[in-house]
């Protein structure tokens, strides 16, 4: 069975989190999310330490962490016009180092820190499988429902609520989708490089779309051919997988910079 | 004095707003009637957005009451909207954003507006005046009784900008619906105003363009020569002021005349 190769397993794992991830970056990269998902992933660290910690499936300890940082984040920048990025800064910093002292202070736990950081997409199970498409179908659906009212908000906040569109409620299940996509996605690409597969695909896409939608499809086909690209590049050269997938992503994202020939 | 409140479209008595120590706005009451234009002109940082986004029902106010006519329709521009470069986005897609509209409205609200011709161009390569033009037409969808427009000329150039007050007078004509403006800049939008509310946290004084624009506080307020224009001011002042500043009312609980809705 197809399933019994660690290739296509892993092919199959990377496709479904870069077909979620492709969309929801569109979203990111739109509203200028970049660092706030960089920060929500590096997060994620601290939940892999809570999962070892409370003895509980680390995904759910990473979905738990990248929420709750999302919505402190969230507070924070409604409450008060600081400059955020350095908010975001600090809190990315400090949340990844945290994750690493408490792992390492657990020294009945051995863990393979690498695979975490920069993914281990090789050894993806039948289970992760299931839950790659199992939660990403869901986080897709609800994409797609809340479509139209999150790209309003995306475009002018005061206009979407002003025309009667659930503006915070919109947000918060945003923020919701992207701690789950981070969850799904920590074993493919790892948390240091999970806000590429949202980034990368979508800027690549930008510019041969003309609608917000062409521009999610060909986000989640850019995310899909990276991962092909990048774990056929693994597989013969022996790279590691996670950044060989980011890098194939970077080449058509190049590729869609370069200056088309004048037609006609 | 009934027929009046019939035609009220928006009331708001007594509103106060206070973030922190902050006080943005103070015992501020303003009404919009059917088919009158209505600009709120003042300083940077006077509470004019702060007031509109109170009056759209945006922002919950400390205290005091915006009455609205019931089901009322309102059509708004919002302040200083730019669509980022990276989001592909057309003026039709603009047009509806938050709700669908059959293509041969949007169509006729962009003629009205004189920017048809961009209904499949990407919004960003619109120049200001067309953009804003773009986001009028949005308005108009709907079929609004009151427009509330956020400083409808930003980024207009100034020959557009007293053609853009013309269109917006314009369609006050053939809608007849109300229009609620706010603008920082105060001659061109004088020529194409009914009334003029003259604020800077508080109302300082509101009236006709003429009046206001001889009015002691108006010329204060924006540092204007005050000899030229000094003239006899005919409109009733309802506050004195404490020597902090601070306004007082004579009556600081008036009531409002609005209907209510039963």
């Amino acid at each position: 069975m197809i399933l019994d190769d660690f290739f296509w397993r892993s092919l199959l794992a990377g496709a479904g989190v870069a077909l979620v991830a492709g969309p929801l970056g569109c979203f990111v990269v739109w509203r200028r999310m970049a660092y706030f998902g960089d920060t929500m992933a590096h997060s994620s660290l601290l939940g892999v330490a809570l999962g070892f910690l409370l003895g509980i499936d680390l995904m759910l300890g990473v979905f738990a962490v990248a929420l709750v940082v999302a919505l402190l984040l969230f507070a924070f920048q409604r409450q008060r016009q600081l400059a955020s990025d350095a908010v975001l800064g600090t809190l990315s910093h400090a949340s990844l180092s945290l994750g690493m002292l408490v792992i390492s202070l657990m020294t009945w736990v051995r863990v393979d820190l690498m695979s975490y950081l920069f993914g281990d997409i090789l050894a993806v199970d039948v289970k992760d499988l299931l839950w790659i498409y199992g939660g990403g179908g869901v986080a897709l659906g609800v994409l797609l429902w809340i479509w139209r009212p999150l790209l309003a908000v995306t475009v002018d906040e005061a206009l979407a609520q002003a025309e009667g569109i659930p503006t915070l409620r919109l947000q918060l299940v945003f923020m919701l989708l992207i701690a789950g996509l981070i969850a799904l996605a920590m074993k493919i690409v790892g948390i240091l490089l999970i806000t590429s597969l949202l980034i990368i695909p979508a800027t690549a896409a930008r510019r041969y779309s003309r609608t917000p939608e062409q521009m999610a499809m060909g986000a989640a086909l850019v995310g899909v051919a990276s991962v092909g690209l990048g774990l056929t590049t693994s597989l013969h050269f022996d790279t590691p997988s996670g950044p060989s997938i980011v890098v194939a992503a970077v080449l058509f994202f190049l590729c869609s910079v370069v200056p088309l020939p004048r037609s006609s | 004095m009934a027929d009046s409140a019939e035609r009220t479209l928006l009331q708001a008595s007594g509103v106060s707003m206070r973030l922190g120590r902050l006080q943005l706005l103070e015992q501020v009451s303003l009404a919009v009637t059917e088919g009158e234009i209505v600009t709120v002109i003042g300083p940077n940082g006077a509470g004019k957005t702060t007031l509109l986004r109170i009056l759209l029902g945006l922002l919950p106010a400390s205290s005091g009451r915006v009455v609205k006519r019931p089901r009322l329709r309102i059509g708004y521009l919002p302040q200083r909207l730019t669509v980022d470069p990276v989001l592909p986005l057309s003026v039709t897609r603009m047009m509806t954003l938050t709700a669908a509209h059959p293509r041969k409205q949007i169509v006729s609200s962009l003629e009205e507006t004189g920017v048809a011709h961009l209904i499949d161009e990407p919004v960003q390569v619109l120049s200001g005046g067309e953009f804003q033009r773009m986001m009028l037409a949005r308005t108009l969808l709907g079929n609004p009784e009151l427009l509330v427009l956020d400083e409808p000329v930003q980024g207009v150039d100034y020959m557009g900008e007293a053609k853009l007050y013309e269109l917006i007078g314009r369609i006050r004509d053939r809608h007849g619906c109300g229009v609620l403006m706010v603008s920082h800049d105060l001659h061109v939008v004088m020529a194409s105003t009914d009334r003029v509310v003259c604020l800077n946290r508080h109302v300082c004084c509101e009236g006709q363009p003429e009046e206001v624009s001889r009015h002691p506080e108006y010329l204060r307020l924006f540092g204007l020569e005050s000899g030229t224009a000094l003239a006899v001011y005919t409109h009733h002042h309802d506050h004195t002021h404490h020597l902090s500043g601070a306004v007082h009312l004579e009556q600081p609980h008036a009531e409002t005349t609005t209907r209510e809705p039963s």
